[in-house]
Order: structure tokens, then C-alpha cells, then sequence
């Protein structure tokens, strides 16, 4: 399918029929102030600094980059766990009442109630399994809390429920008077992932959900994601900065750098013909566990470290560590996110095909 | 005949704790030679950082005890040596840099002092010498402008600065050994990229040896020769990187690398997963430590520890007690993990 709005214009123009999430120009600027008393704003971290894009209904996008590239960022603006500084997040939602219809509600400016609403269809697992459940409830309560607040069912079908949630992600439905410190890495996980499926959700954002795993219990994991978004039709946006793990799991991929979408392409485009510098780069560093073709490939080692997004380079962000920037065009002009290929956009003065993996 | 480099016999390091001890290494026995480069593999809990802290001295009682073993380096037995004695080693002939460059650095010294310290420690020199050494150091490791970069504090660096200091501290000693403990896990991907470059120049050119410790089979493709890899506080599998990657004999090594995603792999298929999850090693299976988790578990296994013995390649041994008859290597992944589920 051609696109033919601008995934970078504030059109206005109503969303196609299969996109569940549109992001237009997000913006979330953290305030750096000075002083104890009369605190005043001294400057900005540009964690976000406009990034759009859609995530169509069944589909997963991943999001990748290096830390401080705002991809957290973006997910926590997504479910209005911050607040986003400017922007538009369009979210397809089933309407009130209405049977099969939908409604398109702009999760940034949406009200208590609506956000409410919404919350049971967006649902988010973390990246440490070991942070986000809380140490003190047992695991039927930790599964049945989305139920509470939404005040689904009575004690017993939310009990019900628990098990077969349990069940569904592969553990037993024995466990419910368990505790978290009882389960390792990959159970606990399992038990973050039960607990966002609760409420039925339609969409999920999974921040980081394996990282913290070792590989082993990684592609359970994996695995566990694909079969239920198999199963209930799930939507994810998949956040993580290992792009094997990206590769394996997203249908597109969108490549972040210093608060920007750099690059963002159906996936085998991507990994095969990515036209971005740092895409390049990024892809060339991950090592790939295969003595001889390790010793074949040639690194694109960058200069330097990243720059600080409290202070982020004029021009295109990436150019004081581009290999291919020139003076004069990078350093001063912001390059947009165009669309070179069909569905491959890039955010580059001067894009190239590069095989790297 | 000069001995060995580095010459581990039976290592055993047990942590006593509340629910009972720890058998963090177990019979662990392995010979390093000059100049190579080894890559110790395993998952968390495998024993492979206990295996480098037992080599460096570094297992404090009553917390941990090093039970059994001889640790040869250079012919000489490092757990027969006095502490005074072991200062020297480290440092000096071993050097150690750890995942954490902001833990190991102290932030109220400024990186010159502790370079300085390092060197005035194991070398016979001045302090400006050591200075001028500290500077060198620096430059090895590309930091840009060296001598001032010499008064700056660990919290004004990156974390791949740090850890280039960390590398600079390490081989500012011309250590024959240097065992890095997952150096590159807290960095950035590209970041990663740059550490290991670096490091692979400075060991290629100093002919160091390197101990690479890590759970990224990624990272020692392209950086070691040979391989251990580690399993519930044993090493089940050794040899070159090539037996090792190309035709793995035992199931365990076989299980890490089939259910690895990569990058170069195109069409998303299901992933082999080891099932369950690694034995606590308190309460240890009997017999074989993997049995519990192998697709191909037998009888004996249930029965007897098996040792590691020579299969596959010429410098491959493995644990297994299957590992002859097994052709682990002509099996396809994705296919069994697909059958599993139905």
C-alpha cells in the first residue's frame, strides 16, 4: 500500500482504515531548571524532538535505537505515562456503545475518563521483571489488579481469569498464591505479560521485554509473543535496542537516533537495503554469532559518543559522527523524513543503499 | 618444556549462604596458552565471572571459599601464594576490567591519580614517569586529548570512555593475561563495536592474552579462538570457535545457539528455546546438571556426571554422554521447535 500523505506533515487528512496508531510530530522536552527556591528554566533534554509514524492493526513495529535516542520515551508518551509536549497520538478506538464502529481519539489530549477507556485497550510490559511487579502481592493479585480498577467481573470470574491467563502464558494455574521472588526472570516476565493480556487489549507496547533475559529464556519468551499475537489478533509496538531481536520479531522497523526517526522501512528492507548512515553503522556493529562470517565483515566503527540531547547538533542529528556529512548542508538543515522507496523512508541529505548485514 | 600460561586444575568455589552452599564452580579445569584469546560462554549463574575472580584471588572469606584446585600461572600456584605476593600478580602479569566502568572506578580520585596509582604500584618508576606512562596509556586507548583528560573525574566520561580507561588501566602494566568480565554488555551496540576493536588491536599487538567472559555468542565469534562454554558452575563444551559454532556436541551449546536471533536471518520462523530454566546450585540434579532441560536426555544421564571428553573436532571436548553418538549439527532447529509446540 502507497502512502502518499507526508508521515512527517501534521495533515489533518483522516487516518486509513488499518491503522490503529498514528504518531504525528511527537514532542516531549524534559525542563532543566536551576535554583531551589525560584526555580527557573534554564534549557530542555529534547528526549523527542518530532517523530511520527503508524502502526497498522495486527502488524508490529519496532522501534530500535541506542540509549538516550528517546524510543522509551516515545512508548511512555504513547500510553500517556508522560505527557507529551506537542503532538498528535491518533488512536483507533472501538466507540461507545456503537457495535463495529470506531472512533479516532487523540490519546495526548484526551480526558480522564476517555483515557480510562482507552487504558484497557493499551496495555504495556517492562523491561525488568523484576521491578515492575510488586514484591508483596501474589501473583492472582498482581494478574486480577487490571481487572480491579476496571472493575471487571466479580472475585471469582477474576479468579477464573487469573488461571487462564496463567495458563495462556505458559505457566501453572496452581501458582496464584505465589510471589514474585519465587519465579525466575523468564516466569516473571511470563507473569508481566499475563497481567497486560487481562483486559483483552488490542494493542501493547513492550518496552524492552526480553532484554533483561538470558538468551535461552529470551526466545521462550519471543516465542510466547508471537503466539499470542497470533492468537488475539494483538498490535505491538516492540521497543528494544538489539536489533536480532528486532529482525526476528517486527513486520517494520523504525531506526531512532538522538530524539528523531532516522530511518524506518518494512523490515527485510531494512536489514537488507537500509539507506541511513547510522543505520549503516548500527547494523554493521551488531555481531552475529558465526566465526567466519565475523571475520569477513567489515565494521563501520563511528567516531566519538553521542551527543547530549540537552544540547542536540543544529542540522541533522547524527552529522558530528556522520561519516558522509558535509559541512554546510548537515550541520544546518534538518533533513525530513522522506519516503525514497515504497513504504522505506529515510531522514538523510544523502541516503545510499549500503549492504552491511 | 615452559609450562602453560595459565593452567587451571579441579577449581572449586563454594559460597555458604543462608538456604545452604552455593557450588558456584564445580571441577572446573582448563589451560590457556600465550597470546590466546579464549571466550568463556555461559548464562547467568554459570560460574564463569566465579572462575575469573577464583583465578584472580578475588573470592573473599567467609563469603566464598576456593575449596579445592591449583591455579598454575606461569608454572607457579597463585593459591599457595601470600596476599603480599598476589598484589604483584595483579595488575601487574593479570589485569582484570569488569562489565560496571563506573563501579570500578572511584569517582573521588581523578583517572590520572588511579592510573598513576596502578603504575607506581608495579612498576619501578617516578611519579612523572608514571604520569607520562598514565598519558601513553590514554592515548592507546584513542581518548582525544590525553593529558588534559588526565584531571577530569570518572562522572565527566561516557560509559565507552570509561570502560576505554578501564582497558587503558588494564594493559598500562603490560599484563600477560587480561580476563575482561563482559566489558561491553553495559555499552551501546556501535559503542561495543569501538571497545572491541580497540581491544583486539592492543592484545593482537602486545601478543596479551585475553579471557573473555561473556553470554553474547555474538561478541565471541568475532573476537576468540577458543571457546569454553560453562554450565551450572561446569564447562560442558570446549574447543576452537569453529567446532564450537559450526559443529556443537553437546546439547546444551547446541540449545544457546539455535535459539539465538540473527541478524542475518531473514524469514521469522519459530525459535528453538532451551526449555525450563537453569538448576539452582544449591539443590543440583543428579547425574548430568543439563538432563532437565536436553531434548535428548537417556537413562545414564540421570546417573552419572559425565566428563568431558574428545568429540568432534580435534580440540573439541564435551560433557555429554551422548555427544558420539548425537549429530547435533545436521539438526534443524526451527523444525523441532515447531513439532514441540504441536
Amino acid at each position: 500500500m502507497t502512502d502518499t500523505m507526508h508521515e512527517g506533515g501534521a495533515s489533518t487528512q483522516a487516518i486509513a482504515e488499518d491503522v490503529l496508531l498514528e504518531v504525528r510530530n511527537l514532542v516531549k522536552e524534559f525542563p532543566i531548571s536551576r535554583g531551589i527556591f525560584f526555580k527557573r528554566k534554564v534549557g530542555a533534554v529534547h528526549a523527542v524532538s518530532g517523530v511520527s509514524f503508524k502502526v497498522r492493526r495486527g502488524e508490529t513495529l519496532g522501534l530500535v535505537g541506542e540509549s538516550g535516542c528517546g524510543k522509551s520515551t516515545t512508548a511512555r508518551c504513547v500510553i500517556r505515562l508522560l505527557e507529551p509536549t506537542s503532538g498528535e497520538l491518533l488512536y483507533r478506538a472501538v466507540a461507545e456503545g456503537a457495535v463495529g464502529g470506531s472512533e479516532m481519539i487523540d490519546i495526548a489530549t484526551a480526558d480522564k475518563d476517555t483515557l480510562n477507556r482507552l487504558r484497557r485497550d493499551i496495555q504495556i510490559v517492562f523491561q525488568d521483571p523484576y521491578a515492575s511487579l510488586n514484591p508483596r502481592m501474589t501473583v492472582a493479585s498482581i494478574i486480577a489488579e487490571p481487572l480491579v480498577v476496571h472493575g471487571v467481573g466479580t472475585a471469582q470470574d477474576r479468579l477464573d481469569r487469573v488461571k487462564e491467563l496463567l495458563r495462556v502464558v505458559g505457566l501453572s494455574p496452581e501458582h496464584t498464591n505465589r510471589y514474585p521472588h519465587e519465579f525466575s526472570g523468564g516466569q516473571r516476565q511470563r507473569i508481566g505479560v499475563a497481567r497486560a493480556l487481562a483486559l483483552n487489549p488490542s494493542f501493547m507496547v513492550l518496552d524492552e521485554p526480553v532484554s533483561a533475559l538470558d538468551v535461552s529464556i529470551q526466545a521462550q519468551v519471543l516465542n510466547l509473543l508471537d503466539d499470542l499475537q497470533e492468537e488475539f489478533g494483538l498490535t505491538y509496538l516492540f521497543i528494544a535496542h538489539d536489533l536480532s531481536v528486532v529482525r526476528h520479531i517486527s513486520d517494520r522497523v523504525a531506526v531512532m537516533y538522538l530524539g528523531r526517526i532516522a530511518e524506518m522501512a518494512d523490515r527485510d528492507a531494512l536489514y537488507d537495503r537500509p539507506m541511513h548512515p547510522y543505520t549503516h553503522a548500527l547494523l554493521s556493529a551488531v555481531p552475529i554469532p558465526d566465526p567466519r562470517l565475523e571475520l569477513g565483515r567489515e565494521r563501520i566503527i563511528l567516531e566519538g559518543d553521542i551527543p547530549s540531547p540537552a544540547n542536540p547538533p543544529p542540522g541533522c542529528r547524527f552529522n558530528t559522527r556522520c561519516p558522509k556529512a558535509q559541512d554546510g548542508v548537515c550541520d544546518v538543515e534538518v533533513p525530513e523524513l522522506r519516503e525514497l522507496e515504497q513504504n522505506h523512508w529515510v531522514a538523510c541529505h544523502f541516503p545510499e543503499v549500503l549492504k552491511v548485514v | 618444556m615452559t609450562p602453560p600460561l595459565l593452567e587451571v586444575n579441579d577449581l572449586r568455589t563454594y559460597f555458604a549462604t543462608e538456604e545452604g552452599v552455593v557450588r558456584a564452580v564445580e571441577n572446573v579445569s582448563f589451560t590457556m596458552e600465550r597470546g590466546e584469546r579464549r571466550g568463556v560462554v555461559g548464562e547467568s549463574g554459570s560460574g564463569k565471572s566465579v572462575t575469573a575472580m577464583s583465578v584472580m584471588r578475588l573470592i573473599e572469606p567467609p563469603a566464598g571459599e576456593i575449596v579445592t584446585g591449583e591455579i598454575l600461572f606461569n608454572g607457579v600456584n597463585l593459591l599457595a601464594m601470600s596476599e603480599d605476593q598476589m598484589q604483584e600478580v595483579r595488575g601487574g602479569q593479570i589485569a582484570m576490567i569488569f562489565q560496571d566502568p563506573m563501579t570500578a572506578l572511584n569517582p573521588v580520585y581523578t583517572i590520572g591519580d588511579q592510573l598513576v596509582e596502578t603504575i607506581l604500584l608495579h612498576q619501578p618508576v617516578r611519579r612523572r614517569e608514571a604520569r607520562e606512562i598514565a598519558t601513553q596509556a590514554l592515548v592507546d586507548v584513542q581518548i582525544p586529548s590525553a593529558t588534559q583528560r588526565l584531571d577530569d573525574y570518572p562522572h565527566q566520561f561516557s560509559g565507552g570512555m570509561r570502560q576505554r580507561v578501564m582497558i587503558a588501566m588494564g594493559l598500562s602494566c603490560n599484563p600477560e593475561l587480561l580476563i575482561a568480565d563482559e566489558p561491553t554488555t553495559a555499552l551501546d551496540v556501535t559503542t561495543q563495536a569501538q571497545i572491541l576493536d580497540l581491544m583486539l588491536k592492543l592484545a593482537e599487538e602486545r601478543g596479551t592474552a585475553v579471557m573473555l567472559i561473556t553470554h553474547d555468542l555474538g561478541v565471541v565469534a568475532g573476537f576468540c579462538d577458543t571457546v569454553q562454554v560453562m554450565y551450572a558452575g561446569t564447562i560442558v563444551e570446549r574447543g576452537s570457535a569453529n567446532e564450537i559454532y559450526y559443529d556443537p556436541q553437546h546439547p546444551y551449546t547446541w540449545g544457546l545457539l539455535s535459539s539465538m536471533t540473527r541478524l542475518d536471518q531473514a524469514q521469522r520462523q519459530r525459535l528453538h528455546s532451551v526449555k525450563g530454566a537453569p538448576p539452582s546450585l544449591i539443590n543440583l540434579p543428579r547425574g548430568c546438571r543439563f538432563r532437565p532441560r536436553c531434548d535428548f536426555a537417556i537413562d545414564i544421564c540421570g546417573k552419572a556426571l559425565p566428563a568431558l571428553r574428545q568429540s568432534g573436532g580435534a580440540l573439541q571436548e564435551s560433557a555429554c554422554h551422548r555427544a558420539a553418538e548425537l549429530d547435533l549439527a545436521s539438526l534443524d532447529a526451527a523444525k523441532l521447535a515447531e513439532e514441540r509446540v504441536r
